[in-house]
């Protein structure tokens, strides 16, 4: 966590600065849509919520009205009619199918009932006695499985979106809390780094600009020393602005 | 998640399991859900008095690992008795729905999915980041 540890581990050049940059544009711009995605998910789920809590009371009023037709059916055709009924199972007539719906990007199943067109052992269940409050019963049941199903649908979309919101939520904050930080205290460390070169690169110039400078000047100094000896050997009244240039020499020499 | 559904789709059509009492299992047999295939296996169990938790966990863990089968409708009672197994099922397909019976009136609070839509209402205006 430490400000080292926050960092990409790169060669400080600015190559890798526009790198990194174009990272961190990426991971904003990312930041930015998945955080939209979220909302919308959330929105999606918030809907979902109130419809779930609906439907599962919905569900209890429903299920009470068809286990009251049972118990008619029960009594107008007699307790053993289970057993035709357990007797007559063959292939299933209500079925469901799943299809997808998108919500920014999750797909959430979605359940249909369909009936298999096709007559039933049942149908003659009850033909005794009672057959009109079997079909009752039936249709009860029916449309009990209808609201089922439905509800099956929207508790499957709530366990997907819920797991999809999750995971969208903890990407948005991995990208915001880890990913950019570090992008960014990268791009730091580089323009530091940078500049830090800069400078010693500017120190380094000036001071190979001061040595050729000195160089310059002691090979004016000895020019003019050759040319005062030249000149003291064809005339020596010269001799005292001689010493006098020498003695600047010297000076220049010290500093 | 993704091929989970894509496999409900490409199956077409599934079927509906039911896990309850005599009289519940009899209406939806008699509503049209009830399928025997060809090994004489049923999508559906009777639970009384006599049977069993094991034979209810089993029926449970085939259910739910069938192919064929979209949604388990499972009396509350019923799930109650095998809660530890339906709280740590995850998969969204099948979903596992709990109903209602006749002799057990139905209890909104012990319904697992009903108490996390709850749990979120309650949380949702100071939680919604911490489901994080």
């Amino acid at each position: 966590m430490s400000g080292s540890g926050q960092r990409l581990n790169v060669v400080p050049t600015i190559t890798t600065m526009g790198v990194v940059k174009a990272r961190l544009v990426g991971a904003t711009k990312g930041h930015q849509l998945l955080k939209k995605k979220s909302d919308a998910l959330t929105m999606q789920f918030r809907q979902i919520l109130k419809k779930i809590v609906q439907a599962k009371e919905e569900m209890g009023e429903i299920m009470k009205a068809s286990a009251f037709a049972l118990t008619e059916a029960k009594y107008t055709a007699g307790d053993n009619i289970k057993y035709i009924v357990f007797e007559n199972v063959d292939t299933a007539i209500i079925k469901v199918r799943a299809r997808q719906e998108n919500v920014a990007g999750v797909k959430l199943p979605k359940f249909e009932h369909f009936s298999e067109a096709g007559e039933t052992k049942n149908d003659l269940t009850g033909l005794a006695r009672g057959g009109q409050q079997i079909q009752l019963c039936k249709s009860a049941f029916v449309k009990a499985v209808e609201i089922l199903v439905e509800l099956a649908s929207l508790q499957t979309s709530f366990l997907t979106l819920d797991e999809a919101i999750k995971t969208t939520n903890r990407r948005v904050n991995a990208l915001e809390n880890v990913v950019k930080p570090r992008l960014e205290n990268t791009i730091q460390y580089i323009k530091g780094e940078l500049d830090e070169l800069e400078r010693e690169e500017f120190f380094r110039l000036k001071k190979v600009q001061a040595y050729k400078k000195k160089e310059v000047e002691k090979q004016i100094a000895k020019n003019k020393l050759l040319l005062e000896e030249e000149s003291r050997k064809d005339a020596g009244h010269k001799v005292d602005q001689d010493g006098i240039i020498g003695e600047q020499e010297d000076e220049d020499i010290l500093f | 998640m993704a091929s989970v559904a894509a496999q409900a789709t490409s199956r077409g059509s599934s079927l509906i399991a039911v896990i309850a009492d005599e009289d519940t299992v009899t209406g939806f047999l008699l509503a049209g859900v009830g399928n025997v295939d060809l090994r004489r296996k049923t999508n559906y169990l009777v639970v009384d008095a006599k049977t069993t938790v094991k034979a209810i966990e089993d029926a449970f863990k085939e259910f739910t690992t069938r192919e064929d089968i979209a949604i388990i409708l499972i009396s509350q009672y019923v799930a109650n008795m095998i809660r530890f197994m339906i709280d740590s099922y995850k998969n969204p397909i099948p979903s596992i729905l709990e109903i209602p019976s006749k002799d057990h009136p139905y209890d909104p609070s012990q319904d697992s999915i009903l108490s996390r839509v709850k749990h979120m209402f309650s949380s949702d205006p100071t939680g919604s980041t911490d489901r994080v």
